[in-house]
């Protein structure tokens, strides 16, 4: 009546497709934040970073992007998904506003140190919030990644896959 | 216990009958020891016998009776006042009187009901105990000796799998089934886990046990949970079509069965929590309910014991013949 040992044999399986077994995967993204460049001069100078994105994510209307943004793209970005989605945005890297005033020792805003450790900051931060499922219907992060300049005056929308 | 001056006092002392043949279960107390008590079943007659031993010879004890009472009652942490007896059953000893010598009384409390399991958890304690008084005029002498309960359960008829499609659109799919909707406390949980689609990078899969203690009513309910286990089941990303196996002993961890709204006072539940962990630290998760019951060691014996105990509950049948038959059918 009673069984002395349970039953642990595995529950059936249906056996894998090869194609899905050794083929690429589905959830392949990839983004660098690389080259900034330093344009403009004096005051008016400000540096801006290339964003490179590879995916085969359909979600993505590109499966390859390179764009150019500045800090306040991102400050725009962060600023755009905390009011629009639910997601718990990450911080992004510092604003530096010390390293904006004068009679600094070494070169402030552009020394390279410092741009090394913001394009740190900003890849690290564009990674975790472009593959987060809610903020990838956000129009504000495609238009941020793919689009060829980020227009602030943009409808705020969510994308929506047929 | 107190010495007033010349006035008699005396200690008591509360043996079973059986309390060399009775097992002993181990049961956590409430600042988390474990200790031994002897272990009864619903339908179980407690019986045994009260010393009353007097400290100072030669002196006589008066007192305004004694009595045992065998008593079942819940009670809340928050409100440690009010205790809801569910079992109240007493036997008068000895009425009001004097003692001039130590003296032993008998009690038998025949096939006393014990419905609900006992339970010592974070807000609420359900136990059984009987305690022995002396009634005095200043100050009462008592003595309580708790036991356990366990209840008991007989294989489910119906125990059907539980098998669902889970996931958020267009990013996750994955299909789980665990083999059964009740398992014992000593069971085995096997499932498995199907990824019918994965868009977002998974670093790996845990199932959680998780226990939720609910006390209260109406708009003061409160729900404790408490995460009794965490076992990975899978580290590394999987694709699309892969199979993860779940094969979770319960026997290692510490449940209880689970109790669903116990003299109307609290529950206790239990949840099986699929966890999958991304690379950026997200957690994606589904809870289920499962029902743990625990299962009697040996089946035969209680049985038996159980038709005497109908046919004494029924007049008119005739006990002998009717646990006569009940061995008969289990051998």
């Amino acid at each position: 009546m009673a069984e002395a040992i349970a039953d642990t044999r595995r529950l059936y399986t249906k056996p894998q497709n090869l194609s899905d077994a050794y083929g690429p995967p589905n959830n392949f993204l990839e983004i660098d934040v690389s080259n900034p460049e330093t344009v403009g001069v004096g005051r008016n100078r400000f540096t801006t970073y290339e964003i490179r994105l590879k995916t085969n994510l359909p979600i993505f209307k590109l499966k390859e992007s390179r764009v150019r943004r500045r800090y306040s793209d991102f400050e725009w970005l962060r600023g755009e998904l905390e009011r629009e989605s639910k997601v718990v945005v990450p911080p992004l890297p510092g604003k530096a506003l010390i390293r904006q005033l004068p009679f600094r020792g070494d070169d402030g805003i552009f020394d390279d140190s410092f741009i090394e450790e913001r394009r740190q900051g900003l890849e690290q931060f564009l990674n975790k919030v472009a593959g987060h499922p809610l903020a990838q219907n956000e129009r504000c992060l495609h238009m941020f990644l793919q689009d060829e300049s980020v227009d602030k005056n943009y409808t705020p929308s969510k994308i929506r896959q047929a | 216990m107190s010495f007033f001056g010349f006035g008699q006092t005396a200690e008591i002392d509360i043996v079973l009958n059986d309390a060399e043949s009775r097992k002993k279960a181990e049961h956590k107390t409430e600042d988390g020891k474990k200790d031994k008590y002897f272990l009864f079943y619903d339908g179980e007659t407690v019986s045994g016998k009260v010393n009353v031993t007097l400290k100072i010879p030669g002196k006589r004890l008066e007192h305004y009776g004694i009595k045992i009472e065998f008593v079942g009652q819940i009670e809340l942490y928050y409100d440690r006042g009010n205790h809801h007896e569910f079992v109240s059953l007493v036997k008068d000893l000895a009425r009001p009187g004097e003692l001039s010598q130590s003296q032993t009384f008998d009690f038998d409390f025949t096939h006393v009901e014990k419905p609900y399991e006992s339970y010592t958890g974070q807000n609420v304690k359900l136990r059984y105990f009987l305690r022995a008084t002396i009634s005095r005029r200043l100050n009462d002498i008592s003595k309580e000796m708790d036991i356990v309960v366990q209840t008991l359960c007989t294989y489910p008829e119906i125990n059907s799998s539980i098998k669902m499609e889970v996931g958020i659109e267009d990013c996750l799919h994955i299909e789980f089934e665990y083999n059964k909707s009740k398992y014992h406390l000593k069971d085995v949980i096997v499932g498995k886990i199907y990824f019918l689609l994965v868009r977002i990078k998974i670093k790996h899969m845990e199932i959680d046990i998780v226990k939720r203690e609910t006390t209260g009513t109406g708009p003061s309910v409160y729900h404790e949970n408490d995460t009794i286990a965490k076992y990975e089941i899978m580290d590394g990303a999987p694709v699309r079509g892969e199979s993860i196996p779940i094969r979770l002993f319960l026997a290692g961890y510490e449940l209880t069965p689970t109790m669903r709204d116990i003299n109307k006072k609290f529950s206790v539940r239990y949840y099986l929590n699929l966890v999958l962990i991304d690379e950026e630290e997200r957690r994606y998760f589904k809870q289920q309910e499962i029902t743990l019951w625990r299962k009697g060691d040996i089946v035969r014996r209680s049985m038996s014991q159980q038709a005497t105990i109908a046919a004494q509950r029924y007049e008119g049948s005739n006990s002998e013949t009717a646990s006569a038959r009940a061995k008969e059918e289990s051998n």
